[in-house]
Order: structure tokens, then sequence, then C-alpha cells
């Protein structure tokens, strides 16, 4: 079993000398039933649970576990996911355990976090797996009654026949639902008759997680375990030349110094020695390619921005050239996002063990299935010889969708042929890991005499981006001459997807052009998107992705919820977007003090 | 050298380096994991603990500097995570990633601790220097108002 302590003996020296045994076993105690909690495949599953199926398992006192494989990194699907399951099987609440499910190919579907796509995708697999159980059950009280299962009903952990008032519990029939043959077909409840779903339940890691218990990647500790940090470049286009490790070699609890790729790794048997060393290494880089500073990238963005090199046309409606020429007024309004670190509280960090007949790899990861195929692919070893146990995540945003940070810890455990959990620092993730994007947008809008938008063009430049745009989203369908160009710059930053990619400033760059342009025609923001929706309604330009008849739910609903025109002394800003299925309003109240515009709210 | 330090009524012996900060003492040594390294240079938050009863950030602490005063973790705000601020945190079910709460609760507990009924100017000031990258920032507050009308 899994200790959540770094070292058993070192331990047990320190808590030779305080209180005594008493304390010792309180916190062995402790620690093993948190790390079973938290790192539990088969082993935190009692000997006597009853499984059903991938997700769930019964054991006889009538305590429901079921297993949720995504990883979790706040989205709640820990939560979520097991409701799901519980809803279908008609289990109490109060006896649902839940179990983060390590990975495996073999019981679960797409086991990752990423793309807003894990309850559309596992929607329907979970409510089967709650009813094929129930089904089961319910056929072996039938069994055990002499009665007809259409007669029963269940509930709240109970298969309750009605008519003569008999219940049995989930518990006492477990073992003998387990040899009822698994049903290809099963019922699923009608929406109104949900009773867990849509009610609001606790996370189910709220104690852990307010009693500071191990949950996360970072609190894993074993035995014998080593610490290490990896001095990487300091800039993207340096390579390694030369490390001078005497120093660092020779400072206490460091145990070695490796070099492989860019990367000198200072392993020790604390965190503090480690990060103290990897300060005392002297190392030389050299050029390997381009060192792009800020200033090149914004020479870049002009340049992709007025030139016509490499310009992919999104969308093409109308003639836009036309549309401008006409024009009475000519808005273009232009917005940068520059590159963004993902930052989640808890630092990149990933436990490997690589040992002669296997790897085992623990630690929070977004794509559990894609870290260990790379994994496999970089020691040349078959993926089913690697073993993947999920941590909670102390956050992603997308920065744990890459397995840059488990593969450094394989590749060294690899070299040092020892356990070893690698940590990063923050000043590590900020400066070398993976960003979002950079990107410039240059917004034009062609107004008639009468302010109405007779012509939009938007070009974005992105650096590592694809494409900038999302060119079947609003406004397009409801301009007559549109246009929608990317241009993509390629560099050696390192760049990944950042929650929501391209969306996440795409839609404050378009929305708040929308209000200066709005502004510039003296129209009112809002009247001025619901008009541009009633022109995409009654007469169309080219293809949409978005409904217009909820967007202008949203965008009415959000004007009429906070107070659109009515307020004194406030400026209102307003936006609307469709994004990974949801339709989005919000209000911006803004206060000038002292001359500077001040955020209010943001209803 | 070997320092002798109080936690969560306990005393711990811990033979560390005295530059150490506190955080890695209680990680890495006493097995504390409950205290998270964020930043490691203070403003983030995420590794407060109480030094008698003041929230201090156990990153920049080094255990030299610790003496004998008490260390309180999030472990030992309370037996059984009955404290009114975690009673609170559960009710108002504030955690997301949860990785920025353990340091919420326990600037949160020092706080009460001295202004049992904080105005809102209070919590936000008290509050300023701990992040959540999630955002959580609104239940936080109301977790700590409800905390204090559990004080009360």
């Amino acid at each position: 079993m899994e200790t959540n302590r770094p070292n058993r003996r070192e331990f047990l020296k320190i808590a030779a000398t305080t209180s005594g045994g008493l304390l010792l076993g309180f916190h062995w105690n402790d620690s093993s039933a948190c790390a079973m909690e938290v790192l539990s495949n088969g082993d935190a599953i009692a000997l006597a649970d009853i499984p059903f199926n991938s997700y769930l398992s019964i054991a006889p006192d009538g305590i429901v576990t079921i297993f949720s494989p995504n990883p979790e990194l706040g989205q709640n699907i820990k939560t979520s996911f097991p409701m799901i399951v519980a809803e279908e099987l008609d289990a109490d609440w109060s006896k649902v355990k839940v179990v983060q499910a390590a990975l495996d190919t073999k019981k679960f579907e797409r086991q990752l976090t990423g793309g807003s796509g894990a309850i559309p995708h596992s929607w329907e697999r979970l409510r089967k797996a709650g009813a094929t159980a129930r089904h089961m059950l319910v056929e072996a009280a039938a069994k055990r009654l002499g009665l007809p299962a259409a007669a029963m009903t269940t509930g709240n952990g109970f298969v309750i026949h009605a008519e003569t008032g008999r219940k049995l519990g989930y518990g006492e029939l477990a073992t003998e639902a387990s040899s009822i043959p698994v049903p290809a077909e099963v019922k699923l409840k009608a929406i109104r008759d949900f009773k867990l779903i849509g009610t609001p339940v606790p996370n189910v890691d709220n104690l852990p997680m307010i009693t500071g218990k191990p949950l996360y990647g970072i609190d894993f500790y074993r035995e014998g375990m080593l610490h290490a940090m990896i001095q990487r470049p300091q800039a993207f286009g340096m390579k390694l030349k030369s490390v001078d490790s005497a120093a660092a070699k020779s400072m206490p609890g460091i145990v070695d110094v490796v070099t492989f790729k860019n990367n000198v790794a200072v392993v020790g048997k604390s965190t503090w020695q480690v990060s103290k060393a990897r300060k005392a290494l002297k190392i030389e880089y050299e050029r390997e390619g381009n060192i792009e500073s800020s200033p090149d990238h914004d020479k870049i963005f002009l340049d992709l921005l007025n030139g016509n090199e490499g310009v992919t046309v999104k969308r093409k409606d109308g003639d836009v050239d036309v549309a401008f020429a006409n024009a009475a007024k000519v808005v273009t309004r232009e917005y940068q996002c520059p590159f963004l670190p993902h930052n989640p509280m808890e630092p990149m960090n990933f436990f490997a063990h690589v040992r002669e007949d296997g790897v085992e790899l623990i630690g929070p990861t977004q794509t559990p299935d894609m870290a260990r195929n790379e994994t496999a692919k970089l020691l040349g070893l078959a993926p089913d010889k690697i073993t993947l146990e999920l941590t909670r995540l102390g956050g992603g945003f997308g920065r744990r969708l890459k397995a840059d940070y488990v593969l450094e810890a394989a590749e060294l455990s690899s070299i040092i042929k020892a356990p070893v959990k690698v940590i990063w620092t923050r000043e590590d993730d900020m400066g070398g890991g993976s960003y979002r994007p950079a990107v410039r947008y240059r917004f034009s809008a062609a107004l008639d005499a009468q302010g109405k938008l007779i012509g939009y063009r938007l070009r974005g430049v992105g650096i590592n981006a694809g494409n900038t745009t999302r060119e079947d989203n609003f406004p397009s369908g409801a301009v007559d001459n549109l246009l929608i160009e990317t241009v993509e710059y390629k560099s050696p930053i390192t760049t990944g997807a950042w929650r929501a990619p391209i969306t996440n400033f795409l839609a404050f760059a378009e929305q708040s052009f929308l209000d200066e342009v709005a502004f510039e025609a003296k129209a009112d923001p809002v009247k001025f998107r619901l008009e541009l929706l009633e022109k995409a309604k009654q007469s169309p330009v080219g293809a949409i992705k978005y409904d217009i008849a909820r967007m202008k739910g949203v965008i009415e609903l959000a004007a009429e919820k906070s107070g659109w025109g009515t307020r004194k002394n406030v400026a209102q800003g307003f936006s609307v977007y469709f994004s990974h299925r949801s339709y989005v309003a919000q209000v911006a109240d803004i206060e000038v003090k002292n001359g500077k515009p001040v955020l209010q709210k943001i209803h | 050298p070997t320092y002798s330090l109080k936690v969560n009524g306990r005393t711990y012996q811990a033979d560390v380096e005295a530059d150490t900060p506190l955080l890695w003492v209680l990680r890495d040594h006493l097995g504390l994991t409950g205290t998270k390294y964020g930043c490691g240079i203070a403003p983030c938050g995420a590794c407060t603990v109480h030094l008698d009863d003041n929230a201090v950030r156990a990153c920049v602490l080094p255990v030299a500097a610790v003496g004998t005063k008490i260390v309180t973790t999030i472990e030992g705000l309370s037996a059984n995570g009955d404290h009114p601020v975690q009673k609170a945190w559960n009710e108002t079910d504030v955690a997301q990633c949860g990785y920025c709460q353990a340091g919420q609760i326990m600037s949160a507990a020092a706080l009460l601790k001295k202004n049992p009924a904080p105005t809102e100017d209070q919590i936000y000031t008290a509050m300023n220097g701990n992040i959540c990258r999630c955002g959580t920032y609104h239940r936080i507050r109301e977790a700590i108002v409800l905390a204090s009308s559990k004080m009360k």
C-alpha cells in the first residue's frame, strides 16, 4: 500500500522523539486512508465489493463505489460523472463512495479532460452503466421474492415492491444481482424523473480539500523516492553547451546531476536541497536558432497584417472592396493578446519509476493515455508495460494536455534507475511552459450613411495559432460583404491550447469592436446586435454555426437583468458570444473615477 | 541542525538546513502536505499557515526563524474538519481545483480570529494576498461571511 510519507525511516525517527506511538498510529492510519482514496484503483476496493461494470461495484453493506475515470482539475467531473451513474441506479447518494480510476483504456473511453467534451461524450454511457446495474438488482429481487420484475420500483438504494411494501437493499441483493445476465438494452429514465441531477450536490472532495489531505500529484511521496528539479534553457532557440555541476553535486542531499537533451536535472533527497543545488549549476548555452523578442513579434504582427504573405481566406461573402469604397464611414480597430502562461496553482510535477519490468507513472495530467503512449515511445516499451495513476490536478487550463513534464520524469527515472518526482518551480512554469499563442486582430467595419453595417473585414495574425478566427460565428451571416482571413507565423516558442482556445480572446476583441462600431454608428450596442441578428434571420448570407434565436434570447435576457441603458452615471459595455455549445452575454458597468475608467460590475 | 517545532499541538524534530523554508519542512520532512507550494516567493498565499495566531507565508519563512512559536497548518486547524471556516467552505462549495484553498482557509481563519465580524472591505484586504486561479473569489467571500455568522 502507498503511503504519503517521504521516507518511512526518517519519519519514524522524527516521530519517535515526539509524543509517541499514538501519534505514529494516528498519522499512519490517517495517511494510508488518504493515499487509498487518492491513488486508488484496485487496492482501494474492499474484497467483498461486487463489480457490476467498469463504473461501479456494490458492497454487501450497501456502499456503492463509483469509479470516475476522467482527470479532475476543478471542473467537478469527479462529482458529476458519479451523479449520472447514481441517478440511473437510483442509489442512495449518501452511500456512494467515489474513487478516481487509474488510466484503463480497456474499461474507459476518452479518459481525458479537454475540449469541453466529457459529459457530451459519456452522458449515455454513464447512464447505461447505472441503469444496467439497476436492472440486474431488480431482476435479482424479483427472483428472490418470486414476484414479477415489472411490479418492482427502485429508490434510494432499495428495490421496492409497492403492493406488498417489501423492500430489499442493494447491498443484500448485490451478490445475486451480479450473476444476472447483463441486459443488451436498458430503459433510461425520463429527464423529468431525475432526482439527483439538477440538485446542488457538494463536491465529493470537499472534506479532503478543506482538511489538507494529500490529493494532488505534488503531494505524492513514497519511501525511497528522490526529488528532482530540471534546469532548462532560459530562452527558446538556445541549446545546452556545457555543464559544470561540481559545486551542485557537493551540496548536502544531492544524489546526482544528470544531463539529457537540453535538460540538466538535479536529483536529491529533498525539494529545498535540489532547488538550492540547481542554483549552483554553471551552465553554458549556445544559440540553436533565432531568439525572438516581443518587439520582433510586434513587427511580425504589423508586417503580416499589412502584407499579403501566407494569408488564408476563411470566409468571403459579397464584395468587401466595393462596400468599403462606398462606405460613409469606416471604423478600424486592432486588438492584441500576448503569450499567456496557463499558470495552474499546482506547478508541473510528476512521479515516475522506470523499473526493469515496467513503468509506474503517478501525477496530474489532462491526457493520461497520451502521456502513457508518449512515454512508451520514448522508452521503447509497449504501452501496457506502463501504469498511470491519476491524482487530482491543481488546475490545468490546457497546460496539462501536454506530456512534456511526464516524459521528463520518465526519462530521468530511466537514467538514474530510481523512483523520482520532478517538480517545476513557478519560475520554470512561467519561463518555459507552453503558452497561449499570441495574436493580433485588425477589424474594419464599413457603415453606410444610416449607420448600417455594410462591410466587415477581419484579419487575425497568430504566432503558432493555426486559425485565429471562428469564421462562421456571429456576425457572419448578418453582413452582406464580409472577409475573414488568418495568417500564421511559426515560432520556436512552445504554445498550446489555453482554455477555450482562440475564442477566449477573440470574443473580447470582436465584441469590443462591435461596441465601438455601434458607438461610431450612434446606435445602441444591444439594438445594433439585435438588428444584425434580425438581418441574419430574414436574409441570411452564407452558412452559420450559431442559433439566431438562442443568441437573441441571451442578449435580451442580459440586457434586462443588467438594467441596460437605465443606469445613471455608469457607462455600459455589451458582449455576446457562442462557444463550446454555450451562449453567453455579459454587461460591464464602468464608472469614471478621477478621469480613469473603473470596472464596477460585470453582469 | 536539528529544529524542534511545535506543529498542530505536537512537537516534531527536523534535521534540516537552517535556510529551509518551513513549507518544505512541513511537506518533505513532516509529511504535512496540506500546505501547498505555489510560488515560493510569498505573493500567491497557497502556503499560508499560522505562526501563533498570525497568517504567514511558509514558503519564505526559514525554519530557523520559527523558534518556539506555535505553527498551525490546515491539518491542525480542527480535529475533524469542523472549524467554522471549514464548515462554511464545505457548505458554500467553494473549491474548484482546490489547490489554493488550504491557504485561503488559513488566511480566513486568522482574519476571523482577530476580527470575528469583518466588513466587506476588511475581508477584501485580508484575503488580497491569496490567489485563486480558478476564480472562486465570490464564494470565498460568501463563505467568510457565513463562517463569521457561525462564530457569533
